[in-house]
């Protein structure tokens, strides 16, 4: 099978397991929600360690290392303020 | 057998994200659930570095150092109410990273002579439009909820919509070029430019209470930029992981749209929030001789007389910080046998649970949040509903004026509370511009002040009393 189509039928089930998932979170968690997945979104991290670790050009190679630092801050500080946020909410 | 392990890992990085979101559907689960989608990261990133293709670890390790420090210092030292920036700002890294890892691919396969299929570079330019505007955009979202450079007020020119158009109509031509000939980098890099411009463009209009929907649908762009990025690389770990994110903020975007009865080209084109001309005036005439004002003393004995209060906070809590007082307030009617519970508006603040996270930094139980609809079944039982610092999302000309800006907007219902009491500064409209007839209702006393003094001076007069 022809290697799109795999992956546009992943990317469409995906969308469907996302919303069914997140549905269910409650609006209480609204904003730790958007800050979490957020950081899941950081994803494109891997793509970035590629890309800088590859070193085809010396362009490719900044492009990488920039790529690497927004996505780090996204992970990173993504998970990390979830971490604080959800910690109050759980306190009770 | 290498890359298999590696598709393998990113498979069950995958199912760690999906059981980490699961984790968010209850408070209880939500810190786990959390620390899941964080070690699935883990396992993803790990993973990727016995990747063959790459071939020194100097730049990696550069980066993440660099990037581990910047998020994590930004994630300890942001406090509670700069929450709504934050969020804003992230969801731009995560576009931009996109945008680079995609402009990366392209540059890749044009050097080593690999293939640049039309999936590949059809995805560059999705991957590098989205990714720009995300950037741009959060940017721009960012500086409104700071204050900083761009006004919180819509910013409107004339023939803004053309515009518009023009520059999307513009992107969307020189990622074609791309499309038909992908040796043209430069012209990657031009497409980015453009669409960078277009991020911009879109935020401007949009003012600071439409911001809730701003910010969920920059986080599902963030989200679709990064499976777009997974279509250029081929690669189902940021496929799944981006669509995720992007079904997520879809469902913020419809959720804060519907809260606020409008569709999302309403919120995104029509710079609601400007002056509303003869708003003051016909203010007056609404509230000429029917203003009762009240003191803390005065609310003390009222509040005295109560079994059940229903604090009702909005952006205004936000600003004057008050969350604080507000937790005093509520344990000291608690204490004194008063029931009290919080009635949360879907948009009330700045962005999506902006009003929870803030009480609950502030200590209020979360089962003490009721939603909106919750909230109004138990009005008619409610003796005092405190409105702080909240005013559209309890204006009852939504169910009344169907010629309103905000006809037909789910409200709070406070009026059907037997006495209702708002904590302002002054009689100014809120940001829909238009009069507030609560203000002048029978059962309602405003109580004229800064919500955070106003709540202690309350607090006083409480204990005192």
């Amino acid at each position: 099978m022809d290697i799109f189509v795999i992956s546009l039928t992943i990317f469409a089930l995906s969308i469907f397991v996302g919303f069914e998932v997140i549905t269910k979170v409650p609006p209480t968690l609204h904003t730790p929600l958007m800050s979490g997945s957020n950081a899941i979104s950081g994803i494109t991290l891997i793509g970035a360690l590629i890309s800088a670790g590859a070193q085809h050009s010396t362009v490719t190679t900044v492009l990488g290392l920039c790529a690497v630092i927004f996505a780090t801050i996204n992970v990173v500080g993504g998970f990390l303020v979830t971490h604080r946020m959800l910690k109050m909410f759980q306190r009770k | 057998m290498r890359e298999s392990i590696i598709n393998i890992a990113y498979l069950v990085a995958s199912i760690l994200f999906i059981f980490g979101l699961k984790g968010l559907a209850h408070p209880r689960t939500a810190v786990r659930g959390n620390l899941i989608g964080a070690v699935g990261m883990l396992i993803a990133v790990l993973v990727t570095m016995i990747d063959q293709s790459i071939i020194s670890f100097e730049m990696i390790i550069i980066g993440i150092v660099v990037g581990s420090a910047i998020g994590a210092i930004m994630a300890i030292k942001i406090p509670m109410t700069g929450m709504p920036q934050l969020v804003a700002i992230f969801n731009g890294f995560g576009g931009g990273a996109s945008l680079f890892v995609a402009g990366a691919a392209l540059l890749e396969a044009n050097i080593t002579g690999s293939a640049t299929g039309t999936q590949m570079t059809v995805a560059t330019a999705i991957s590098g439009i989205i990714g720009a505007v995300t950037f741009w955009g959060s940017l721009v979202a960012f500086c409104k909820l700071q204050e900083v450079v761009v006004s919180g007020n819509p910013v409107q020119f004339p023939g803004q919509h053309v515009l518009n158009i023009l520059v999307l109509l513009a992107a969307i031509g020189l990622g074609a070029w791309i499309v038909v000939d992908p040796s043209a980098v430069s012209t990657y890099w031009y497409m980015v430019a453009v669409a960078s411009l277009l991020g911009i463009l879109l935020v401007i209009p949009i003012g600071g209470a439409d911001m809730p929907v701003v910010v969920a649908l920059l986080n599902s762009y963030s989200g679709l930029a990064a499976a777009a990025t997974g279509f250029v690389l081929n690669n189902n770990g940021l496929i799944i992981a981006g669509s995720l994110v992007g079904a997520s903020g879809l469902i913020l975007t419809t959720i804060m749209c519907k809260a606020m009865n409008r569709s999302l080209a309403n919120v995104m084109f029509a710079g609601v929030g400007g002056e509303v001309v003869g708003g003051a005036q016909k203010g007056a005439e609404i509230y000429e001789g029917k203003i009762k004002s009240t003191s803390a003393e005065e609310l003390a004995m009222v509040l005295e007389g109560a079994q059940r209060v229903m604090i009702v906070p909005g952006y205004g809590m936000a600003v004057a910080q008050a969350q604080h007082p507000v937790r005093d307030l509520y344990n000291l009617l608690e204490e004194r046998g008063i029931k009290v519970e919080f009635a949360v508006h879907p948009v009330a603040g700045r962005m999506p649970g902006h009003m929870n996270v803030l009480l609950a930094e502030a200590d209020i139980p979360y089962d003490k949040l009721l939603e909106m609809e919750q909230a109004n079944s138990e009005m008619g039982d409610v003796d005092v509903s405190i409105v702080l610092g909240a005013n559209d999302v309890v204006n009852p000309v939504a169910r009344t004026d169907p010629t309103s800006p905000i006809a037909g907007m789910p409200i709070i219902d406070v009026d059907k509370s037997k006495t209702v009491v708002v904590i302002k500064r002054s009689l100014s409209p809120g940001f829909a511009g238009i009069p507030n007839p609560l203000f002048a209702a029978d059962n309602t006393l405003m109580y004229f002040g800064d919500g955070k003094k106003a709540i202690v001076d309350l607090n006083a007069a409480i204990k005192e009393g």
